[in-house]
């Protein structure tokens, strides 16, 4: 299915990123040729093929990743600010939402 | 003793990296304080006062952890990954940062923000990717050992472009924790060395579970180093005949072809394989990678880390705006291909289609490994290219990891080893993939290699 410049810019839009004219012209055609390559794919039947859900061994999946729920120690305030652009009061501060 | 090694490597840093730009960060401070401090206590881990070099995509406290991207810059994390705090108690001096493709997407080091990391070998070439500063600190002799991150190939493409091992460990093997996510079903940390016992030594002390990965495996680790006994004899390896055809440079076949051999001289048993949808796996990969991709590289928003840009006084034009100045070309590439393929109406048609045939992948490997104990391909289908020759065309670019993103696909561990060098004195390695939790036995074939096959030269670019 062809990809049009609308696709990109709504793609753009729905990825936040906002792109200039020269770049949305740029990426449209790369993106094009990457998912006509990947549309190989559909020569392939996979009618009664599970999907692969994640990259784990069968011990991996057997692995039991609970912990017991117990309290522990955190980073703390000041520290989980500190590398924020713009923190205040004890806060993230962005700018207005509406 | 450490703090003479220490200091060589760190004073070795400092020089070279005009030249190479393999480091973002060199912490000579740091790292003689603590070389002194373990010379004074005589702390006998493992790798005590060993110098080691770390990718900027792995978080070590008090350095920096900017991903080779602008959106984080000198962004300082506040805690250790797992593989770091392993690495200190183990006696480990971690010498600086190194160098990456940016959020480790790439197979050329080209897409870092802050430069290109160049080979050693010919400073006109591309030192591979996406850990091609941890691959060129080890080449040019500055580290024994470095650490890097593969979700494609990005420690094993690098290590064959620059002559060095590369091993990607099997997935589970190590934790992720404190390694910045690019795609999380394929992410790895990596060891790269010069000599194969240092990359079982290290690859011993950060493998195991960790509770803050929930994907590392209960599976003990074993004593990588007793593995290296030299004996090959009875070992079974399979050759892929299939994939050393079209795409594949003259010199690379022949070089690798050259090493099944010495294999059968040590009386490794040569088995043919198939690996019958191996030529779909970059189709694959670029799905997977994309999708998850888009999805980790969210929480890049210009709120709580990093960078925020100006002059936007709206909430989600600060998102925009951010992210457009903050992420290079390819970031922004893959994080629209991974929103494309997961948008609406197209997830079953691509996202689920990929894990289907991924599923055919794994089994194609299982199948393969009831046949022998490893399986040996090319690592890259050419030497080292040149720096800008590919930049502008992304799908030639991709088609490099060609024989390396299978491994992440089905989870596998896989070793590059240097096995010579082209006409034109470029690195050539050949790459070995084993069943799930193999490391020993790929490091046993390596070593095994190696005894015979030594691989000696060294790069004009070199800091002894």
């Amino acid at each position: 299915m062809p990809i049009t410049q609308a696709d990109i810019e709504k793609v753009a839009q729905l990825a936040h990123l906002e792109l200039g004219e020269e770049e949305l012209k740029h990426f449209g055609p790369q993106i094009a040729e990457i998912v006509n390559y990947v549309e190989q794919l559909n020569e392939i039947d996979t009618s009664n093929v599970e999907p692969a859900i994640g990259g784990l061994t069968p011990e991996g999946e057997r692995t039991d990743g609970t912990r017991d729920d117990e309290v522990q120690g955190s980073l703390g305030q000041k520290l989980a600010l500190a590398e924020a652009p713009d923190a205040a009061s004890g806060h993230f501060r962005v700018p207005k939402v509406l | 003793m450490s703090r003479q090694s220490v200091e060589f490597s760190v004073a070795s840093a400092e020089r070279l990296n005009e030249t190479l730009n393999a480091f973002l960060q060199i912490d000579r401070d740091g790292a003689l304080q603590r070389a002194d401090e373990i010379e004074k206590t005589g702390s006998a881990g493992p790798l005590s006062g060993v110098p080691i070099a770390v990718k900027d995509n792995i978080c070590v406290k008090g350095l920096q952890t900017s991903c080779g991207s602008k959106i984080l810059g000198d962004y300082h994390p506040p805690y250790n990954a797992t593989v770091i705090e392993r690495l200190n108690n183990a006696g480990a001096v971690i010498i600086g940062k190194t160098n990456c493709d940016e959020f480790a997407m790439g197979s050329s080091n080209e897409n870092s923000a802050f430069g290109p990391v160049r080979n050693p070998w010919d400073t006109t070439r591309v030192s591979g990717g996406s850990s091609g500063g941890s691959a060129t600190a080890v080449a040019a002799g500055i580290v024994p050992v470095a650490l890097g991150s593969d979700t494609g190939g990005s420690v094993r493409q690098p290590a064959s472009l620059c002559g060095v091992l590369g091993l990607k460990p099997t997935y589970g093997r190590n934790s992720r924790y404190g390694l910045v996510a690019f795609a999380s079903s394929l992410d790895q940390i990596g060891v790269f060395g010069r000599q194969v016992k240092d990359v079982a030594s290290v690859l011993g002390v950060i493998a195991g579970r960790d509770p803050k990965d929930a994907t590392t495996a209960d599976v003990p680790v074993p004593d990588y180093l007793a593995a290296l006994t030299g004996d090959l004899k009875g070992m079974r390896l399979g050759f892929p005949r299939a994939l050393f055809g079209k795409g594949l440079d003259d010199e690379v076949k022949r070089s690798v072809e050259s090493v099944v051999d010495v294999y059968r001289d040590l009386g490794v048993e040569i088995v043919d394989v198939e690996l019958p949808n191996a030529g779909y796996a970059i189709a694959v990969y670029y799905i997977i990678a994309t999708a998850e991709a888009s999805s980790n590289l969210a929480r890049f928003d210009g709120v709580r880390y990093g960078f925020r840009a100006e002059d936007a006084p709206e909430l989600r034009q600060m998102y925009r705006k951010t992210r457009a100045e903050g992420f290079g070309a390819e970031v922004k590439r893959r994080i629209m291909l991974g929103t494309y393929v997961l948008s609406a109406g197209y997830y079953d048609a691509y996202y689920r289609k990929a894990q289907q045939v991924r599923t055919l992948i794994k089994n194609d490997f299982l199948e393969a490994f009831n046949h022998c104990d490893a399986i040996i391909t090319p690592t890259s289908p050419t030497p080292a290219f040149a720096i800008g020759e590919k930049v502008d065309d992304p799908l030639s670019m991709y088609l490099n990891d060609i024989y390396t993103v299978t491994a992440n696909l089905a989870g596998v561990p896989g070793i590059s080893v240097p096995c010579g060098l082209s006409s034109g004195r470029l690195p050539i390695g050949f790459q070995l993939l084993g069943p799930y939790w193999s490391e020993a036995t790929l490091l046993k074939l390596t070593h095994g290699y190696e005894q015979v096959r030594p691989f000696t030269e060294r790069p004009p670019i070199s800091a002894s």
